[in-house]
């Protein structure tokens, strides 16, 4: 902006967004107020901003009244920012000379029993946001280019899946297991539920269709042990027991999968001979070994606990499953499942459920208060529903214990520089809305490396991890939000390396200059945290678009109120 | 709702039906009816000074009916595309041809009530089925008395009632009289798990009544909430966590039990009649309003689209999938995604969708624009 011919020409819009501002703050007052404001040329209210007509009206402002900053005070950055930068776009104004005064997260629904003095705030905010408004800059987007290919980690079914998926719609895999062969968890399975498919058909069927292909590459028995880069360039090493292969993927799909979780011999006498987990019973049924009539399963063993206090989905339809088929081989025996919330979810497993009552399984309801308790070849539980204690004569007692997170998560998730959960499974960037994404672009996660999974919902998570990763592949390049550091003078770099060692997503490396280290940032890398320009003694490096002048003059017309 | 409205390669078909399909997976040739809005779409600015002078009050669907809207309105305020819709069965002009004010007060002339429905086609290589969910109607199950009790409300209606937009802006106030309802109890499996009414679960009951009753709370520090459940499915990510702070954080009671019936007192508070299972002693619960979690089913004419579409439906009328290919239904090209194709939460349903279209793409050759790879 050419300061001399004046201040840029500002326009204000206040959404009311139905009662949630304009039931609790004077929006009529707030848009009379902005008119005073310096450099405001024009104010609005909408009902609702972002809908259809409050947009329309926006782009419309713009065009009349040649507007060259848009302030709107409504909601927030985190769900709208988006919308209103495009709206900005689409009059002709450049996206990053759109500015939000959140007046509803951080005014009206703060203080809705103070309208008057929330008016008041409302004001400040406005009036900051404006005043940061006059010193945004223009910035266009980053562009760089996505290698077609993907690293898929780990050989189950999910990575399986999502390798063979990829490699059909013609993108070069790198598929990656740690083990020697491939199928994870699959392999240790007999039939699988609610369809009683032997497991070992559905394994032959993905494995065969990724041996087939001619873009995939499998190494086996290796880890990924190095990954630099970003998204659409990443150079990845795959450590293998005779060679160090290096690959350039655009993006990652974490497929790692998770573990049972093996009960110390203390909880309920485990000893692998009568006293079996559930995965270790789909391997004598597998095998044909099953003996004895009288099986007793406890569910939740571990789970659901103070320890471990999520519910690892799966296990009790697996205990169902493996109850039937019991029931089926062995009609005389008896199975008693020992259970404290029956998990039959969704269209199928209720009647799965009542199939397993119809064919004679036992269901017994117990309480963690008053857990089952082991003795030699019997099971005491207190039964709440019938109120009281039943002795249960067993050969075979198995335990349903939870799926845990991956063994070595956490070293995968610092390689990769992703977050992991509390109970140490991958953190998807958001819970309902981005469930197969990570924060960091580029890379995504599927199976029971997310949560425990059944192997349809691994297959469709495996895909879906397919359609968001080849959203970037398809396109061949990825638009990156110019919101990025940039060193603002290499002279002022003193090379300290401080910034690169705190960069979070890797973005800044030291590079060697004429005139010693200096960082270099990968804009493309960079997700714009600031934690650089805030922490750098020199002050030289500098976020676009939170520039020290944006925060001063914002700060500055917060002080100057009034 | 508002990115797919914007995106330059969508071009949303509201206020449509598909009436028939011709061809195959790559090469489909759908025939959809476009219904009449009487209302010109490129015209109509959304500014609403129809539907403020339009004298013909009906009961917003939108606000389960505890709030009228009227003869010609838009669905909700943020709905897409922002274009109002005359209702033909309610319109004086189109019922009688009497009336005729929104005409007159359209300033950018979008009224037209002679406009017709039209037939249309669309070529398409592949067909995603993602027509969603809706609340099985409690008022079978006479013993709960919704319809009969007035503070016996449903999930859906909850939703509108804690709602800052809502009818009540945001306050639990009961139906029969308006007064702040404090103590709610939310019953499980109203219709569900039900070898009467629908034989599953529907996934997502149990965990929106604990969020149901963590929101009474927080408008209301003396909110009191009861959940009556059978098996609390807590299966998704966090669930149980959640489950738990609800309990601590929240005063949450979880009640093992399942209603017998339901009766009302002279006050109009509904009366609960329930063993608890875990003591195995018939009690009863006096509260100032019921929320029946009624089971979620699939949308209203999901089976007349299977009948176009071919695809077949399970026993229970949800979408036929391949167990181990679980968005593709019995019809190649034709693909599922969403609560059609079995219940699911939010991120389920997301998380499906993008599988969902994965499909599509592999089946319609979608690859990379840049580089060639060859094998």
């Amino acid at each position: 902006m050419d300061k001399k011919k004046g201040l840029p020409r500002v326009g204000v819009f206040v959404c009311r967004c139905g009662v949630n501002i304009g039931g609790f703050l004077d929006t009529a007052a707030l848009v009379e107020y902005a008119k005073t404001l310096p450099g405001v040329v024009f104010a609005k209210e909408n009902l609702y901003s972002c809908s259809e007509s409050g947009t329309t009206e926006i782009k419309k402002a713009i065009q009349e009244n040649n507007l060259q900053r848009v302030v709107v005070a409504a909601c927030t950055p985190l769900t709208h920012e988006p919308l209103f930068r495009a709206v900005c776009q689409e009059a002709g104004v450049n996206p990053y000379l759109f500015e939000f005064a959140n007046i509803r997260e951080h005014c009206s629904w703060a203080h809705m029993k103070e309208g008057e003095k929330a008016t008041e705030k409302a004001k400040d905010l406005i009036r900051m946001g404006v005043a940061r408004a006059m010193e945004l800059e223009p910035l266009e987007p980053i562009e760089a280019e996505v290698e077609p290919s993907a690293l898929v980690i780990g050989g189950g079914v999910a990575g399986l899946v999502a390798a063979a998926t990829l490699a059909e719609r013609g993108f070069r895999v790198a598929l990656v297991e740690r083990e020697k062969e491939l199928g994870g968890m699959l392999r240790h399975l007999y039939k699988l539920y609610p369809s009683d498919v032997m497991a070992e058909e559905v394994l032959k069927a993905w494995k065969e269709r990724v041996t087939n292909s001619p873009l995939i590459d499998i190494y086996l028995a290796s880890e990924v042990v190095s990954v630099k880069g970003f998204i659409g360039n990443y150079d990845i090493v795959i450590k293998s027991p005779d060679k160090e292969t290096p690959f350039k993927a655009g993006v990652i799909i974490v497929a790692t999968g998770a573990q049972l979780w093996e009960p110390p011999e203390e909880l309920y006498r485990y000893n692998k001979k009568d006293i079996i987990t559930q995965l270790e019973l789909e391997s004598l049924l597998r095998k044909g070994k099953l003996k004895g009539d009288k099986v007793v399963m406890i569910q939740c063993v571990g789970a659901m606990s103070p320890e471990r206090s999520y519910c690892s989905r799966i296990c009790c339809v697996t205990a169902i499953k493996n109850a039937i088929l019991i029931k089926e081989m062995n009609p005389a025996a008896t199975v008693h499942i020992l259970y404290r919330q029956m998990q039959a979810y969704g269209d199928e497993y209720e009647s799965y459920l009542r199939r397993a009552k119809e064919a004679g399984v036992r269901l017994v309801n117990f309480s963690p208060e008053r857990s089952p308790v082991v003795e030699d070849h019997q099971v005491k539980v207190y039964h709440q529903l019938l109120g009281r204690e039943l002795t249960l004569p067993f050969d075979l007692l198995v335990l349903s214990t939870p799926l845990v997170s991956q063994k070595g998560s956490e070293a995968l998730a610092t390689l990769l520089k992703v977050p992991i959960d509390q109970d140490g499974f991958f953190l998807e960037a958001h819970i309902k809305l981005r469930p197969l994404d990570f924060a960091t672009d580029g890379i995504y996660l599927c199976g029971c490396a997310h949560y425990p999974a059944d192997v349809g919902e691994a297959v469709s998570q495996a895909l879906g991890a397919v359609g968001r990763a080849s959203t970037h592949l398809t396109r061949g390049y990825i638009k990156v939000e110019p919101i990025v550091s940039s060193l603002i003078d290499e002279e002022l770099c003193q090379g300290c390396g401080l910034c690169a060692g705190l960069c979070p997503y890797g973005a800044i490396e030291m590079v060697d200059t004429p005139e010693g280290k200096k960082a270099k940032v990968i804009s493309v890398a960079c997700k714009g945290c600031g934690i650089c320009a805030s922490s750098c003694y020199c002050r030289a490096i500098r976020l676009s678009h939170y520039t020290n002048e944006q925060l001063e003059a914002q700060i500055r017309a917060f002080l100057l109120a009034g | 709702m508002l990115d797919a409205g914007r995106h330059p390669k969508i071009k949303m078909l509201a206020y449509c039906e598909v009436e028939g399909l011709e061809g195959k997976a790559g090469d489909f040739t759908v025939h959809y009816l476009k219904k009449a809005r009487y209302v010109k779409e490129e015209v109509c600015t959304a500014c609403g000074a129809c539907a403020e002078k339009c004298p013909i009050k009906v009961d917003d669907e939108f606000e389960m009916g505890l709030k009228k809207r009227k003869a010609i309105y838009i669905y909700f305020p943020q709905g897409i595309p922002a274009i109002y819709t005359i209702d033909t069965e309610y319109c004086p002009m189109i019922l009688k041809g009497k009336c005729g004010l929104c005409a007159k007060l359209c300033q950018a002339g979008a009224i037209d009530y002679e406009q017709k429905d039209e037939k249309k086609t669309l070529k398409v290589g592949a067909i995603i089925v993602a027509t969603g969910v809706t609340q099985f109607d409690p008022s079978v199950v006479t013993e709960y008395g919704y319809g009969r009790i007035k503070n016996v409300i449903t999930g859906l209606e909850y939703e509108r009632l804690i709602s800052a937009s809502g009818p009540t802006a945001g306050h639990l106030d009961r139906p029969s009289d308006g007064k702040l309802a404090k103590r709610v109890a939310y019953i499980q499996c109203v219709g569900s798990r039900s070898l009467k009414y629908n034989n599953y679960c529907s996934n997502v009951c149990c965990m929106y009544a604990i969020k149901d009753a963590m929101l009474a709370r927080e408008h209301d520090e003396e909110a009191e909430s009861y959940i009556f459940y059978s098996d609390f499915r807590v299966m998704g990510k966090r669930y149980q966590q959640y489950r738990l702070r609800g309990a601590k954080d929240y005063g949450i009671n979880y009640i093992r039990g399942r209603l017998a019936e339901i009766t009302e007192d002279a006050e109009g508070n509904p009366i609960l009649w329930y063993e608890d299972t875990p003591t195995r002693q018939v009690k009863s619960l006096t509260v100032d309003m019921v929320v029946l979690c009624s089971a979620a089913v699939p949308s209203k004419g999901l089976e007349q689209l299977a009948e176009v579409l071919g695809v077949e439906l399970t026993p229970n009328r949800f979408v036929k999938t391949d167990p181990f290919q679980p968005t593709d239904t019995t019809v190649p090209g034709i693909f599922v995604c969403g609560f059609c194709q079995s219940p699911k939460d939010i991120a389920e349903s997301v998380s499906q969708a993008s599988a969902a279209a994965s499909r599509a793409a592999e089946l319609l050759g979608i690859t990379s624009s840049k580089k060639k790879t060859v094998a």
